[in-house]
């Protein structure tokens, strides 16, 4: 008896089976809804948003789309680089204080694909950025340097110019973890 | 801790005429994102061992000691998008993305994405999919019949800056860096997408320009 109830059972079980398949296939199901990722953290340059956004637009900074940077944030920027350096007049770039925030406000790294890849390796300007560059000291030179370079002796450079470990020369380039 | 983040000090009368300053590249730069998955460290874009290719360098979650490394991972709900504007205008042509599944990281693009902006999908196939190297682990890395090279993982801190003399600086108590200096990131790990990628697919007539953004499932 059991045998037969089984059978039974299990066969209506299949059949409820295929009719819930065939009435899906039938059924216009909606499709399943797109997933969407929305921006939390961005950079371009490296820095930028530490050195000069104040603390209540650092949140805003990170949402904000590279377009829409210096229309919100070129004044935060300035007021920025003259609390930095009041003395600031032009730097190694030859930019004054409007120019140099007038590149830094789209916060965007630049690269070339035809050519040598360097942050600042004094030919190449804002070509890429190696692990070895020294972007540091970079921007410091740029911010406190004065027009040749050699101005704020005590601030153009941290005196660390290399990683704590040496790279590899072939991919993923990055030191083995500590 | 507060007291590590940084504040950028405006108008405060120091002799040296130091303002706030650099923290670092762009670790826990904001409160938002601080100890988050979302939180980047660093960009990198240069060229490969051949200069056929470009390689970009994705990193976040920083300031990851020794002892927290093999517990670091990657988040299913973060997606890592390298952004490329191949025009000028700074506006994404192409972008390259990566997100975990909770095995493996699963690479797409280059590609030109159907949406710009703060929102994002997921764009078309995956292009190439790596296992996560486990801490401790010789690279494992995966490629694309493309020419696509790539690398998810914990790797050393490659970011480097005497983060210590700074505050010391800031704090009025030195009126200057130190020489030689200390790197504060020494000894510190961050989790790491590496992707190598054929120029010609870039669709660049010599210049881009990159940004690097993290983006949370909404």
């Amino acid at each position: 008896m059991k045998k037969y109830s089984i059978k039974l059972m299990t066969g209506a079980a299949m059949m409820l089976l295929i009719a819930a398949a065939c009435s899906k296939s039938n059924n216009n199901n909606p499709p399943a809804p797109p997933v969407y990722y929305d921006q939390a953290d961005q950079v371009g340059r490296p820095a930028i948003n530490t050195v000069f956004i104040p603390a209540s637009g650092k949140d805003s900074f990170n949402t904000t789309i590279p377009t829409q940077m210096p229309g919100l944030f070129t004044n935060d920027m300035k007021t920025s680089l003259a609390a930095l350096n009041p003395g600031y007049t032009t730097n190694l770039l030859g930019l004054t204080a409007d120019q140099f925030i007038g590149v830094l406000s789209t916060d965007v790294l630049n690269a070339s694909t035809t050519g040598v890849t360097s942050f600042y390796n004094g030919t190449q300007v804002l070509t890429g950025r190696t692990l070895s560059d020294d972007v540091i000291d970079v921007e410091l030179i740029l911010l406190f340097g004065g027009p040749k370079g050699s101005d704020n002796p005590g601030l153009t450079s941290d005196h660390v110019n290399g990683n704590d470990k040496p790279f590899l020369t072939s991919f993923p380039y990055e030191a083995a973890p500590w | 801790m507060k007291q590590k983040k940084l504040v950028l000090i405006v108008g405060v009368a120091i002799a040296t005429t130091i303002g706030g300053f650099l923290l670092a590249s762009d670790h826990i730069d904001a409160p938002a994102v601080k100890n988050q998955t979302t939180d980047i460290t660093d960009l990198y874009v240069f060229n490969g061992a051949d200069t056929n290719n470009l390689v970009f360098v994705a990193n976040t979650q920083g300031l990851l000691a020794p002892a927290s490394t093999a517990a670091a991972a990657f988040d299913p709900n973060t997606l890592i998008q390298i952004n490329i504007d191949n025009n000028g205008d700074n506006v994404e042509d192409e972008v390259i993305q990566a997100i975990y599944s909770g095995t493996t990281m699963n690479f797409y693009g280059p590609v030109k994405p159907s949406m710009t902006g703060i929102r994002s999908k997921i764009e078309g196939a995956v292009t190439a999919s790596v296992a996560v190297t486990a801490y401790g682990a010789a690279p494992v890395t995966a490629g694309s019949a493309s020419g696509i090279k790539v690398f998810a993982g914990a790797r050393d801190d490659p970011f480097f800056f005497d983060l210590d003399q700074y505050h010391a600086i800031l704090a009025g108590k030195a009126p200057g860096f130190n020489n030689p200096g200390k790197d504060a990131f020494a000894g510190t790990n961050v989790m790491s997408v590496v992707v190598e990628v054929p120029k010609k697919l870039l669709n660049s007539t010599g210049k881009i320009n990159v940004w690097l953004t993290t983006k949370k499932k909404v």
